[in-house]
C-alpha cells in the first residue's frame, strides 16, 4: 500500500495553499496514509494549519535553526531521510518545491515526476512537456520511492478546518552543510490578493506601454478585487517585478477569471493559463492570437477600455 | 577557474510542437532546433565571468547524437573555449545527464557549473539541483543576478515571493533564469574562428554511468484545447456578460 509524504511549503509563520492542492493530489493516490512534514524554525503554528487539512494522517515537524529559510542544500538532506518508508514524497511544483524536490531524488537516486496534472494510479501520472502543448503519460518504476512536484493549477485546495490530524516531533539525525546562506528576501509588500491563489486576475503585456501606464492595471484590479500578473515583455521592460510574470517560466495559474490586456497571446504566455476558468483578451489587435483561446474578446486600446469598464461596473 | 555550462540542443521555442497520432511522441523530424534558451542564457553569463576575469575557461557540454556537432559549434562560435560531447543515441532523463555532469566534474575540476532552469523541451527543471546533490555543493537556482567574489557566488534568485538572496561557496551549481542577461549574437567571423577549437567527445558508455531511468514515458496527448470564444461590441457588454456569469 501507498503511504505519501507531503512536504509543506509556508512563509512568514503561515502555510502555503499549494500544500492543500499537494494534499488532493496524495488523495488521488488511494494510499493508506497521507502525513505532512513541515521544516522550520518554528513549526508549531503551521503544523496546526496542516493538520485541519481533510485527508491528512499525521503531521511531522522538524524544528531546527537551519530551516529558518527555504535553502534546498539543508532541506533536501532531512526530506530524504523522512522519506524512508513512504513510497511517495509530493511537493508543490512552486519554487520552493521546484527546488527542493529534484536534489531530494537525487539523494534518494530516483527520478522525478515534475509537475503532475493528475494520478492514473498510483505509480502513473499525467504531465505536461513542450510547455504544455503535449501531455504525457508517466509510469514510475513501483521498486523505487517516487519524488514528484504537483502543479498546483491542476488540483483544488482540499477542504480546511475539519480536519484535526495528531502533531508528532521528528528526530532527523543528519549533518547539514553550511556552505550555502540565506542573506534576504526581497518580497513587494502588496495588500492585494496572491497572484497564484486568486480568483481573478487582471494582467497587463508590453501594451501597456510603461511602468507609470501600469498604475491603470493596478487600479482595475483593485475595483475588481482582482491579483495583477503581467507577460514576460513587461516584466523584461521594468513594468512590473519578477514574481508576477504568468507563464512557462512564471506562474501557472488558474483563477476563475483571467484578464489578458494588451498581451498578445504567445504560446508561452499561455501556458499559464490554460486552466483559467473564464479568459478574457482586451487587445487594439483583432489578429492577435490571445482571441483564438478567449472566451471573451474586446479589440481596441486598453487604455479607452478599462475607463470603459470602470464606468460600466457601475 | 573553468565554468562547466549544460548546452542542450531542444525545439525551437518557435514551433508548434505536433503529437503524433499514435500517442507516440511529438513530431520533431525536420523541425527547426536551437539551443536551449536558457542554455544560452548560461553561456552568456559564463563569457561574462570570463571577459571580467573571474573564469579563464567556458566549456561547453552537450549529451546527445553523434549529429549534435553543428550546435556545439554554435557555442564555440559564441565564445566558449572548447566543447564536450557525451554521445548517446538515446534520450537520457535529468538524473543520468546529471550523473554524466558528475563525471565530467570530477575531470575538470570547475569552480562554477551553470545550467539552464529548464530545457523547454521537457520542462523538467531538475538536472541542475540533481547534480548539485550528487557532487555535495551548493545550488542557487532560477538566478536572475549572479556576483563572483571571495570564493563565493551571490545570488539572486526569482522565487515565487520576489527576489531572494542567497550565498553559496565556490564550487557550485547555479541554473539560470530569463532575466540574468541578454545573451550575444553570433557573428560571421567567429563562427570561422569556431571551427578550429577543439570537440573532445566522450561515448556514453565510457563513463560507467547508470542510466537506469525510473521513468516511462507511455503515451504522449494532445492537450484538451480551449475553443473560441465570443467578441463582444464594448466594455457595457463585456462586463454584462461577466456580471452574468457571476464573475464580476
Ligand atoms: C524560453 C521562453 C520562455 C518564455 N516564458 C514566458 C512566460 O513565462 N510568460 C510570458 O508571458 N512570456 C514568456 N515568453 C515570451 C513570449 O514568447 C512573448 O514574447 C511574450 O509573452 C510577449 O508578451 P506580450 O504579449 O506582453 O507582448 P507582445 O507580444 O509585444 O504583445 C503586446 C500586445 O499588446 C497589444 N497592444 C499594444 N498597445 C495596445 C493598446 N493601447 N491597447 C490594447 N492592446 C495593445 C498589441 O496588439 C500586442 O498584441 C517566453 C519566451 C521564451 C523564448
Ligand atoms: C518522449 C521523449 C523523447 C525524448 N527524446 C529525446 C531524444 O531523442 N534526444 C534527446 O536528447 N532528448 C530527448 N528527450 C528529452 C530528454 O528526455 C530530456 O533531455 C531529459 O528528460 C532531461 O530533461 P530536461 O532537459 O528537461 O532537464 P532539465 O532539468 O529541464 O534541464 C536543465 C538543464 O540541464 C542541462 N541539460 C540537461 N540535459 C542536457 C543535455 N542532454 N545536454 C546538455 N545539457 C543538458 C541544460 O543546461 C538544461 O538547461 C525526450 C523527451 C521525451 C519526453
Amino acid at each position: 500500500m501507498s503511504k505519501i509524504l507531503v512536504i509543506a511549503e509556508h512563509l512568514g509563520g503561515k502555510l502555503n495553499s499549494a500544500t492543500a492542492r499537494a494534499v488532493s493530489a496524495a488523495v488521488a493516490v488511494k494510499g493508506e496514509a497521507i502525513d505532512v512534514l513541515v521544516l522550520s524554525d518554528a513549526p508549531d503554528a503551521i503544523a496546526a494549519e496542516a493538520a485541519q487539512i481533510d485527508g491528512v494522517s499525521r503531521v511531522l515537524t522538524v524544528a531546527r535553526p537551519e530551516n529558518a529559510h527555504p535553502l534546498a542544500a539543508v532541506l533536501a538532506p532531512q526530506i530524504a531521510k523522512a522519506a524512508a518508508g513512504y513510497s511517495h514524497v509530493f511537493v508543490p511544483s512552486t519554487t520552493f518545491g521546484k527546488d527542493i524536490a529534484p536534489r531530494v531524488a537525487a539523494l534518494l537516486g530516483v527520478a522525478q515526476v515534475s509537475d503532475v496534472m493528475s494520478v492514473e494510479a498510483a505509480h502513473t501520472f499525467k504531465r505536461p512537456i513542450y510547455a504544455g502543448n503535449a501531455i504525457i503519460t508517466v509510469e514510475a518504476d513501483a521498486a523505487h520511492t517516487v519524488v514528484a512536484t504537483i502543479r498546483s493549477a491542476s488540483w483544488p485546495a482540499a477542504a480546511t478546518g475539519t480536519g484535526s490530524a495528531p502533531v508528532e516531533a521528528l528526530a532527523i539525525d543528519v549533518a547539514l552543510p553550511a556552505h550555502t546562506r540565506f542573506i534576504e528576501l526581497k518580497q513587494g509588500s502588496s495588500d492585494r490578493p496572491d497572484l497564484q491563489s486568486a480568483s481573478k486576475v487582471v494582467s497587463g503585456g508590453r501594451g501597456v506601454g510603461s511602468k507609470e501606464n501600469f498604475d491603470i492595471i493596478f487600479k482595475f484590479a483593485d475595483r475588481i478585487g482582482a491579483a495583477v500578473g503581467a507577460s514576460r515583455a513587461a516584466v523584461d521592460a521594468g513594468y512590473v517585478p519578477s514574481d508576477l510574470q504568468v507563464g512557462q517560466t512564471g506562474k501557472i495559474i488558474a483563477p476563475e477569471l483571467y484578464m489578458a490586456i494588451g498581451i498578445s497571446g504567445a504560446i508561452q504566455h499561455l501556458t499559464g493559463i490554460k486552466d483559467a476558468g473564464t479568459i478574457v483578451a482586451i487587445n487594439k489587435d483583432a489578429e492577435a492570437p490571445i482571441f483564438e483561446i478567449a472566451d471573451f474578446g474586446l479589440v481596441g486600446d486598453l487604455f479607452k477600455i478599462i475607463p470603459e469598464l470602470e464606468q460600466a461596473l457601475g | 577557474m573553468k565554468i562547466l555550462v549544460g548546452y542542450k540542443r531542444v525545439v525551437d521555442y518557435n514551433v508548434r510542437i505536433q503529437v503524433k497520432p499514435d500517442g507516440s511522441g511529438v513530431v520533431t523530424d525536420g523541425v527547426k532546433l536551437s539551443a536551449n534558451p536558457f542554455d544560452d542564457i548560461a553561456l552568456e553569463e559564463a563569457l561574462r565571468l570570463r571577459e571580467k576575469g573571474v573564469a579563464d575557461e567556458v566549456i561547453v557540454v552537450g549529451i546527445g547524437p553523434a549529429d549534435l556537432t553543428a550546435h556545439l559549434r554554435n557555442g564555440l562560435a559564441m565564445g566558449a573555449n572548447r566543447a564536450i560531447h557525451v554521445t548517446t543515441a538515446d534520450a537520457v532523463q535529468p538524473l543520468t545527464a546529471a550523473r554524466v555532469f558528475l563525471k565530467l566534474i570530477e575531470k575538470e575540476q570547475p569552480g562554477l557549473v551553470i545550467l539552464g532552469k529548464q530545457a523547454i523541451d521537457d520542462d523538467a527543471n531538475q538536472t541542475g539541483q540533481m547534480l548539485a546533490a550528487l557532487w555535495d555543493r551548493p545550488q542557487a537556482t532560477f538566478a536572475s543576478q549572479v556576483e563572483i567574489a571571495d570564493g563565493k557566488a551571490t545570488v539572486t534568485r526569482e522565487v515565487d515571493a520576489g527576489l531572494e538572496v542567497i550565498e553559496a561557496e565556490l564550487p557550485a551549481v547555479i541554473t539560470t533564469d530569463l532575466r540574468l542577461n541578454e545573451p550575444r549574437f553570433i557573428k560571421l567571423p567567429d563562427i570561422m574562428k569556431a571551427k578550429s577549437k577543439p570537440i573532445d567527445t566522450i561515448e556514453f558508455g565510457s563513463l560507467g554511468v547508470e542510466a537506469h531511468d525510473h521513468l516511462k514515458t507511455t503515451h504522449h496527448a494532445a492537450p484538451a484545447k480551449r475553443s473560441k470564444g465570443v467578441m463582444v461590441k464594448d466594455a457595457a457588454e463585456l462586463v454584462a456578460a461577466l456580471k452574468q456569469k457571476g464573475l464580476l
